[in-house]
C-alpha cells in the first residue's frame, strides 16, 4: 500500500496532549517520583527504591483498610443493583408518573458528596436527628459514633439513598428501549411475569448493567467525601477505608513517600479490579 | 381450530371517542370461518393490525364482542384464547438457542418434554432451521430471526387461529415465496384458522381463499381473489388491486348509457330510475381497447414493463390507463373503446348494481 503518510497531523492532536499531561500524566508521575524517595523537609529527597511499597504490602493496616473497601463495595453492590433493577421494573412507562418519577430519581444525584454526608451526619445523630433520636426512642441502640455495626449501616444506608437512582435510571433507560412487540409476542408464548424478566427485559439491559456496575464499584471502591463526613472513619478504624487512610498518612502524618507508594498501589488495584469486571460481563453469554 | 367470529367491533386508540374520525376501527362485523385462510388487504394506517391485534387480545376492543366458536372471548387475556401470532419484524429471545426459542411457547404451557422435541424438530425442518438449532439465536441474520418467529407462531398444533401481521417484509423476494407457499401448503394439511395481514396484493391473493379489503378502518369488500379483480364493490378496491389500479372518472348515467364529457359510452345494463344521476365509472387497464374505434384519445406515455405495455392517455381532459400486447401496433390517430364486461358503475364510491 502506497498511503501517504503524513505525520503533520500529530500537530493536531497536540493542544489535547497537552491538555492530557497537565491533568493526569504529570501528576502522576510526581506521585511515583515521590514513592521511590523520602524527604525531611526542606525539598531534601532521598532515594529509597522500593522501600516504601514492600512496607505497604506488608503493613497489615493497608489490607485491612482494604478488606473494608471491598466488603463496602461488595454490600453496596448487592443492595442497589437488585434494587435498582425492581424500582426500574415498576416506574411507569408513560403519562404524567414519568417524568415525575424521573425528576424525584435524579434529585439524589445532584447533591453534593459532602452536603450527602452532612444531611446523614445529622439525621443519624442521636441528640436531634430523627433518624438517631427515632431509633433510640423506640429502644433501639443506635449510635454511629460508638458502634461500628451502626457506623457500617449509616454509611450503607446512605451511599444506598444516594446512588440506587443512578441504576434505576439506567436500567430504566434500558428497559424503555424495548419494543413493544417483545412484549406482546411473549403474552402470545403465554410467558410468565418471571420469564419475561429471565428471557426479555434482562437481556436487554445487560449493556446498562455492566455500565451501572462499573460506575458504583469505582465509584464506591473510591469513596472518600461521604464516610468522612459522617465518620471520619470511625469509630477506632471500624469505617476507615483506603482513601481515608490515604488522606491520613499523606496530609495528617505528611508521609509523603508512602502515602504516594499507595496511592499508586490502590490506583493499579482499582484498574485491576475494573478490567476484571469489564472482561467478565462483555464475555458473559457470548457465543465461544 | 375455531371460528374466529367479529361482532360489531369497534376500536377507537384515544379515550373519549366522539366522531367517527377518532375511530382506528369503525365497525367490523365479520366471520373468520374454521379452517379459512384469509388476507387483510389494505394501505398502511387501514385498522389491520388493529383488528389483529383485537381478535389475538393483545388490544381490548372500546366496543363489540369477539366470539371463538360461540363462546364470547372478548374479555379473555391472548393467553387464555390460545393463539398464534407472528410480528412484522422479528422477535427473538436472544439469549437462547434456536431450538429453545421454538420450544418455548411449548415448554410455557407445561407441555411433556417428548411432544416438545418431536414438535420443535417438525418446524425445525419446516422452517428450514435444523441446521442451526443449537445456534445462540443472538447472531443469525434478519431472516434467519423472522424464520424462527414464524416458528414460534406455528410450533403449537391446538392454537385456535394463527395470525401473520406482515411477517415476510424483512424477508428477501426468493424466500419470501418459499415460505408463502409453506404456509400454504401448512394450512392445507392441518386446516388451521389464518389470518394474514399485508399491504402487498400478491402476498394477499396468493396467500388466501378470502381476501377482506380494508380502508379507513372498514372492511370495503370480502371476496376471492377474481372477485376483487372483476367486480370491486368499492373504487378504493379498484384503485388498490391490480397494477396498474382501475380508472375510475366522473360520469352521468341515465338508463344505459354514461356521458363522459362529450362522448357517450354504452353500459351493460341499466341503472334503475329515469333520470340522469351523477356517478363513477371504473374500468381496469386491461378491459380498455386501443384501437380504431371508439372516441379519439390523446396518448401521453407507453411504458414498456416487460411482457405488456402500460398506456397513459387522456380523453376529454381524463386520465386512462390500457394495458396493451407487447407487440400491439398503437395507430396514429388512436381511438379508444371500453369493453363492456369490465365496466362498473359506482355511486358515492360503493358499486351500483346495473339491472337487465
Amino acid at each position: 500500500m502506497d498511503k501517504p503518510w503524513n505525520n503533520k497531523a500529530w500537530f493536531m492532536v497536540l493542544p489535547v496532549l497537552v491538555l492530557v499531561a497537565f491533568s493526569a500524566v504529570i501528576p502522576l508521575m510526581t506521585v511515583v517520583n515521590y514513592s521511590v524517595q523520602d524527604t525531611f523537609g526542606n525539598n531534601v529527597f532521598f532515594w529509597v527504591g522500593t522501600a516504601w511499597y514492600e512496607d505497604i504490602l506488608a503493613s497489615t493496616r493497608f489490607w485491612e483498610a482494604m478488606g473494608r473497601n471491598l466488603a463496602f463495595s461488595a454490600i453496596i453492590l448487592a443492595i442497589q443493583i437488585p434494587l435498582g433493577i425492581f424500582v426500574a421494573l415498576n416506574m411507569p412507562r408513560k403519562g404524567w408518573g414519568v417524568p415525575v418519577c424521573l425528576v424525584l430519581m435524579a434529585l439524589p444525584l445532584l447533591i453534593p458528596w459532602n452536603v450527602v454526608g452532612t444531611i446523614w451526619q445529622v439525621f443519624g445523630r442521636i441528640d436531634i436527628g430523627l433518624l438517631g433520636y427515632t431509633m433510640n426512642s423506640l429502644g433501639i441502640n443506635y449510635n454511629y459514633v460508638s458502634d461500628p455495626v451502626a457506623a457500617w449501616i449509616t454509611l450503607v444506608l446512605m451511599d444506598v439513598w444516594h446512588w440506587t437512582s443512578l441504576v434505576v435510571l439506567l436500567c430504566y433507560a434500558g428497559l424503555v428501549s424495548i419494543p413493544d412487540a417483545y412484549y406482546q409476542a411473549a403474552k402470545i408464548d403465554g410467558a410468565s411475569r418471571w420469564a419475561v424478566f429471565r428471557y426479555i427485559q434482562l437481556p436487554k439491559m445487560n449493556r446498562v448493567l455492566l455500565i451501572a456496575v462499573l460506575l458504583r464499584f469505582m465509584d464506591s471502591f473510591m469513596t472518600y467525601t461521604e464516610p468522612f463526613v459522617v465518620t471520619g472513619g470511625g469509630p477506632g478504624n471500624s469505617t476507615t477505608f483506603l482513601s481515608i487512610d490515604l488522606v491520613k498518612m499523606a496530609i495528617g502524618q505528611f508521609d509523603l513517600g508512602p502515602a504516594a507508594a499507595m496511592s499508586i498501589v490502590y490506583f493499579l488495584i482499582v484498574l485491576l479490579l475494573s478490567w476484571v469486571f469489564y472482561t467478565v460481563m462483555t464475555n458473559y453469554g457470548r457465543d465461544s | 381450530m375455531a371460528r374466529v367470529e367479529c361482532n360489531h367491533i369497534r376500536h377507537a386508540y384515544g379515550a373519549n371517542p366522539t366522531s367517527p374520525k377518532d375511530y382506528a376501527l369503525k365497525e367490523v362485523n365479520h366471520i373468520f370461518e374454521d379452517g379459512g385462510a384469509y388476507a387483510l388487504l389494505g394501505p398502511s394506517g387501514c385498522g389491520k393490525t388493529t383488528l389483529l391485534n383485537i381478535i389475538s387480545g393483545l388490544l381490548h376492543p372500546s366496543h363489540g364482542e369477539l366470539r371463538f366458536d360461540g363462546r364470547d372471548v372478548t374479555n379473555l387475556s391472548t393467553q387464555e384464547r390460545n393463539i398464534a401470532q407472528v410480528f412484522q419484524f422479528p422477535v427473538i429471545y436472544d439469549t437462547m438457542t434456536v431450538y429453545d426459542n421454538l420450544a418455548f411457547p411449548l415448554r410455557n404451557r407445561s407441555v411433556p418434554e417428548a411432544d416438545v422435541d418431536r414438535r420443535v424438530r417438525e418446524t425445525l425442518e419446516m422452517t428450514g432451521l435444523s441446521d442451526m438449532a443449537d445456534r445462540r439465536a443472538r447472531g443469525l441474520t434478519a431472516d434467519q430471526k423472522q424464520k424462527i418467529s414464524l416458528g414460534r407462531g406455528l410450533v403449537r398444533h391446538d392454537v385456535n387461529a394463527i395470525l401473520f401481521d406482515e411477517p415476510l417484509t424483512v424477508i428477501d423476494p426468493h424466500m419470501k415465496w418459499v415460505l408463502r407457499s409453506q404456509l400454504k401448503q401448512l394450512h392445507r394439511r392441518f386446516g388451521y384458522t389464518m389470518v394474514y395481514v399485508t399491504h402487498d396484493q400478491t402476498e394477499a391473493l396468493t396467500f388466501a381463499d378470502q381476501v377482506v379489503v380494508m380502508y379507513e378502518g372498514e372492511i370495503v369488500q370480502i371476496g376471492t381473489p377474481a372477485e376483487l379483480f372483476e367486480r370491486p364493490r368499492h373504487t378504493f378496491v379498484g384503485y388498490f388491486i391490480g397494477s396498474p389500479g382501475m380508472n375510475v372518472m366522473p360520469v352521468s348515467v341515465s338508463g344505459r348509457s354514461a356521458r363522459l364529457g362529450s362522448q357517450t359510452i354504452e353500459l351493460p345494463g341499466a341503472l334503475a330510475g329515469e333520470t340522469s344521476v351523477d356517478a363513477e365509472l371504473g374500468i381496469r387497464p386491461e378491459y380498455v381497447r386501443i384501437g380504431t374505434e371508439g372516441f379519439p384519445a390523446t396518448i401521453r406515455k407507453v411504458e414498456d414493463i416487460g411482457r405488456h405495455k402500460i398506456v397513459r392517455a387522456t380523453v376529454d381532459g381524463h386520465e386512462i390507463a390500457a394495458i396493451v400486447g407487447e407487440n400491439a401496433e398503437i395507430p396514429s390517430e388512436p381511438k379508444i373503446a371500453f369493453d363492456p364486461a369490465g365496466i362498473n358503475i359506482y355511486a358515492d364510491s360503493w358499486r351500483v348494481e346495473l339491472g337487465g
